[in-house]
């Protein structure tokens, strides 16, 4: 699904984040991203958004070459990235409004947009229905990250591209928005790709991990979509090992 | 603001106007009770059309500069590019006071209401650019960000995320220009005109002596103004209800 060759980027004057990078991707698969701060994390992730450019290489996604966002792809960042002035339901249904305000042009909305309601659908599974008609100021970060999320499923995508989502939520709400995602993932057969700081992060929803550092190297976890794989035994080896690599990077 | 509260701070006012006519007792400045006899008086004699010639003139130099100077905040706002070439310009012109173009605008544009509106429009014009631009300029990335992986471009980021979010700061300019827009109309309606609150005053007080009628102008004008500010209060209510909620 996704295909990185030979990715080089850099911010100007200073040396560059990825040299030669060479990455792939399958359709259906779960990618955690992790990373010290600093490391290019969430650059890697804005580039698969179409919103930074490879110095040199190029990104492919779906075979067609990257070069502005891509109308299937769903963002989220950290801080939402809602609108302050419209309300919940105003907010999930902001991806349609844009698409209905450019038309099926294949740019901005892709080719065979057909505007189908199902804003409603998506406040409704995310469990938003209540505070639909609430702005961004009254309702929890938890409810907030998850209209975030109904507004880009709202937009049927097949690749979910997030950015530390859930990092400034407490313990119990960052879990279950984390099962939330992984099953959403499941129901509608999408690519995830996570950027996360979080060791136990990367280990819950990553099905594979992509431990950047001066070297990016990749980490199995089969057994994530198992039941219950929170307490098992190749969590928390997994998390050693993580963090064991971690600790040599920075050494 | 509460409308009790306004009626104390009113009542508070004429408390103290009152007693400032009864220790001073010279024709210039008249006690409350006598000045609001002449105000009703005065209201079948002229004093509405004065009000309304002052109301359009300020009102349309107010809606003339948000026209013009919010798209170009946005505008500067939004691109960096044009916020290099722009802002040096802004910053020299800004601190300029400019009433002292009252005599230059009068001899381009004539002696009508045209303008008398381009002052208002001129001093207003600066304010709004530049909390305009401030507002755009300092939207949160993410927020664009979003809206880019939405698929917005140019048009779309302009109508969905500029618009909405320049409002209040337009609200606010509009709020904070209110007492210089008010001033300033009062000092165009002093040059070649005999209509409006401005000439009223000036020819009541400084031509005939009739301080009573000067005091009724000065009353028009604070309700002019104060009238202002419950429109821009009223709007902001109605425009941006999500600053007001809890």
């Amino acid at each position: 699904m996704i295909t990185t060759a030979s990715l080089t980027f850099g911010y100007p004057r200073s040396i560059p984040i990825f040299q030669d990078f060479n990455w792939q991707v399958q359709h259906g698969e779960t990618w955690a991203i992790l990373g010290s701060s600093g490391c290019g994390k969430t650059t890697l992730l804005y580039l698969l958004a179409g919103l930074r450019f490879p110095t040199k290489g190029e990104i492919e996604i779906d075979g067609e070459r990257l070069t502005r966002p891509r109308p299937h792809s769903g963002l989220i960042l950290q801080d939402y990235g809602l609108l302050p002035w419209a309300t919940v339901r105003e907010n999930a249904g902001l991806g349609l409004k844009v698409r209905e305000f450019y038309g099926e042009d294949g740019k901005h909305a892709p080719k065979n947009f057909q505007p189908e309601n199902n804003v409603e659908h998506w406040l409704n599974r995310l469990g938003l229905s209540e505070v639909a008609n609430k702005y961004p100021s009254q309702i929890s970060g938890g409810q907030r990250q998850r209209t975030a999320i109904a507004r880009t499923l709202a937009l049927s995508p097949d690749l979910l591209l997030m950015d530390e989502p859930f990092s400034s939520l407490d313990a119990i709400t960052r879990e279950d928005l984390q099962n939330l995602t992984l099953s959403l993932c499941e129901e509608q057969n999408l690519t995830l790709v996570i950027v996360t700081h979080s060791i136990e992060e990367a280990a819950s929803l990553g099905g594979k991990i992509l431990l950047l550092g001066s070297s990016p190297r990749i980490f199995e976890n089969p057994t994530v979509r198992q039941g219950d794989h929170r307490n098992s035994q190749e969590y928390r080896d997994l998390c050693n090992l993580l963090w064991r690599e971690m600790r040599n990077e920075t050494a | 603001m509460k409308r009790r509260d306004l009626l104390f701070s009113a009542a508070g006012l004429v408390l103290i106007w009152q007693v400032a006519a009864m220790l001073i007792q010279r024709p210039i400045l008249p006690a409350p009770w006598e000045v609001l006899i002449v105000f009703v008086q005065e209201l079948g004699n002229g004093l509405v059309t004065h009000f309304f010639y002052s109301l359009w003139r300020v009102t349309a130099g107010m809606a003339l500069s948000v026209l013009i100077a919010a798209p170009v905040g946005l505008a500067v706002g939004g691109s960096k590019r044009l916020d290099a070439i722009f802002s040096p310009i802004i910053y020299l012109l800004y601190p300029i006071p400019k009433v002292v173009f009252v005599p230059v605008v009068l001899l381009f544009l004539g002696i009508g209401d045209l303008a008398k509106i381009s002052i208002i429009f001129l001093i207003l014009f600066f304010q709004i650019v530049v909390l305009v631009r401030d507002q755009a300029a300092g939207l949160a990335p993410q927020l664009i960000q979003s809206l880019q992986s939405l698929g917005a471009g140019r048009r779309a980021l302009f109508r969905f995320v500029y618009l909405p979010a320049s409002l209040p700061a337009i609200l606010t300019a509009l709020r904070q220009s209110i007492g210089t827009a008010v001033a300033v109309l009062y000092i165009t309606e002093l040059f070649a005109t005999k209509y409006g609150l401005g000439y009223y005053i000036y020819y009541n007080g400084s031509t005939l002596f009739y301080y009573p009628a000067m005091y009724a102008g000065v009353i028009a004008m604070s309700l002019l103004g104060l009238g202002m500010y419950y429109t821009v209060d009223w709007l902001e209510q109605r425009w941006c209800k999500w600053k007001f909620v809890s």
